[in-house]
């Protein structure tokens, strides 16, 4: 395996709705942020892949007008995926692994605000059986909520002090959107949107976009004096069938981190792309994160951008190492209902 | 048989979603402009060429196009082709003519209708004007200009049109 690091991440400041401002308007700033911060161009980008949903935007092939935001004069590298830009990053490191790049830049952009998400995210449902009785993502995560209460996986005060905590953490992050405290009664004032999960216990409606550039050796350190290493990275899926899962744990969560060689590091920090308040708490427990600062940036619960919010886990846990003494950090991206697929990525300071 | 026992070999799922469509910001000072019946392309800051109608960046430098460029309505025909299909639900009686049109001052040409001539004599390279409605009916549409049509004047050569980075 060649070495493969990040070198910088930036971040649009996570919006309600952004309005007027179309996907192109808000992934062009963030990717000058990142060009200007390394002072480099896209000139010195040998591969770019985006991370979108064209159902967001509601236009067939909408990802491609994404692509007006960079320069693509001359001609660029490029792909795409209709997924969360965690996976446009696993795209980029087989590109370098291939030895067809040795630098990549990364971008995934989300619009919340235009269509009616409930029903947008029923669509990546099975087509035939499950998709057109129109499950919302809300009913879904409750389902996995309260199979994981039922079995006392979780308790419902574990729950509350994820949203508590999320909040209390979004000091930590400039770009949250959800940034006012709450205690034990605010969240229990609030009504239940599916049981067992009130509206706080989900993540809040939200527009942006994030970019990314990762290395390989020879080029990280031209970059900047500080890569982050990407020392391992894994995704595994589960059955598209809700009923054919138990969804009260993660095989393929726990494969993957046999195969990333876990169990013996000794995390610093991890940020984990939990959407609902019961997520945290299940995955803590099944990463053996028990003690380890867990979404220090808030996480979804305080900003959560539909196909970037998974790279902006392994963006902020990026930016804990970089701007900590810290040495390992775990990220974690998922996509589809209940964590149906999941990405693990280890990331290493150089000691 | 009864009708209940027959097997369905196939079962329907209808897809609606709405969605609250925003054109950008930089579209939106374009079709402002429109709707006063002006043309305002919007010039890249790098590489200067000049984008109508504006979608808010240059694909080409990948920067947001902040210099306000107004047109005039004249242009010339860059490709066009006749169409003879009629299509549900378009008002308009085939033969018709579409048209790529690239107004002066601009480096990307638009999709509008060619009327008021006879489809033989249309042409590459034949300079045409919009013809707009009654003012009283401009909405934020290029919709505002009903066709264009020839105007005369001499025939410009579409090759001398290509964008050259300056």
């Amino acid at each position: 395996m060649k070495r493969v690091a990040i070198v910088g991440y930036a971040q649009h400041p996570i919006l309600k709705n952004a309005g007027a401002l179309n996907e192109v308007e808000l992934i062009m700033p963030v990717v000058h942020q990142l060009f200007n911060d390394l002072g480099i161009s896209q000139k010195d980008i040998d591969f770019t892949c985006s991370g979108s949903c064209d159902y967001l935007q509601g236009a067939a092939f909408a990802f491609v007008e994404g692509l007006s935001a960079i320069q693509t004069n001359p001609p660029i590298k490029e792909s795409h995926v209709e997924m969360d830009a965690a996976w446009a990053m696993y795209e980029s490191m087989l590109k370098i692994q291939m030895g067809d790049a040795e630098t990549a830049l990364i971008y995934g952009f989300g619009k919340s605000s235009p269509g009616d998400l409930d029903a947008i995210i029923s669509l990546q449902m099975d087509p035939y059986y499950i998709s057109p009785l129109w499950p919302d993502r809300v009913s879904l995560a409750a389902l996995q909520a309260r199979v994981l209460l039922d079995q006392n996986v979780i308790t419902s005060e574990q729950m509350l002090a994820s949203v508590i905590e999320a909040r209390a953490n979004s000091k930590n992050n400039k770009n949250a959107l959800i940034t006012d405290l709450i205690d034990e009664s605010d969240y229990l004032k609030n009504a239940m949107v599916s049981s067992p999960l009130n509206q706080l216990d989900c993540p809040p409606i939200s527009d942006g976009s994030s970019a990314m550039i990762i290395a390989s050796e020879e080029k990280a350190y031209e970059f900047t004096d500080h890569p982050i290493w990407i020392e391992g990275i894994d995704h595994r899926i589960e059955s598209s069938n809700l009923g054919s899962r138990n969804l009260a744990t993660s095989k393929t969560l726990q494969a993957s981190m046999d195969q990333l060689n876990l169990k013996n590091i000794k995390f610093d920090v991890a940020e984990l792309h939990t959407q609902f308040s019961h997520e945290l708490p299940f995955l803590k427990s099944l990463l053996n994160l028990q003690d380890v600062p867990t979404n220090l940036s808030g996480g979804p619960l305080v900003g959560n951008v539909m196909m970037c919010a998974g790279l902006d886990a392994i963006g902020k846990t990026y930016e804990s190492l970089k701007n900590n003494q810290f040495t390992h950090g775990l990220a974690h991206a998922t996509s589809g209902p209940c964590l149906q697929h999941n990405m693990l990525v280890h990331l290493e300071a150089q000691k | 048989m009864s009708a209940e026992d027959i097997p369905k070999d196939y079962s329907e799922s209808p897809i609606n979603l709405e969605y609250f469509y925003t054109a950008g910001s930089a579209t939106t000072r374009f079709l402002n402009q429109v709707k006063e019946g002006n043309i305002v392309g919007q010039g890249c800051p790098k590489c200067k060429a000049v984008y109508v109608p504006p979608r808010g960046s240059c694909p080409r430098c990948g920067v947001a196009t902040d210099i306000e460029v107004p047109l005039t309505d004249k242009g010339c025909i860059e490709s066009f082709t006749v169409v003879h299909i009629p299509i549900p639900g378009n008002p308009i009686v085939p033969p018709y003519v579409c048209a790529m049109i690239r107004l002066d001052g601009a480096n990307i040409s638009f999709l509008h209708l060619i009327q008021d001539v006879d489809i033989e004599n249309i042409r590459i390279g034949m300079r045409i004007q919009a013809v707009w409605k009654p003012k009283e009916e401009w909405t934020h549409s290029l919709e505002n200009i009903k066709w264009f049509a020839p105007i005369d004047e001499p025939d410009v050569d579409v090759a001398t049109l290509r964008f050259h980075e300056s």
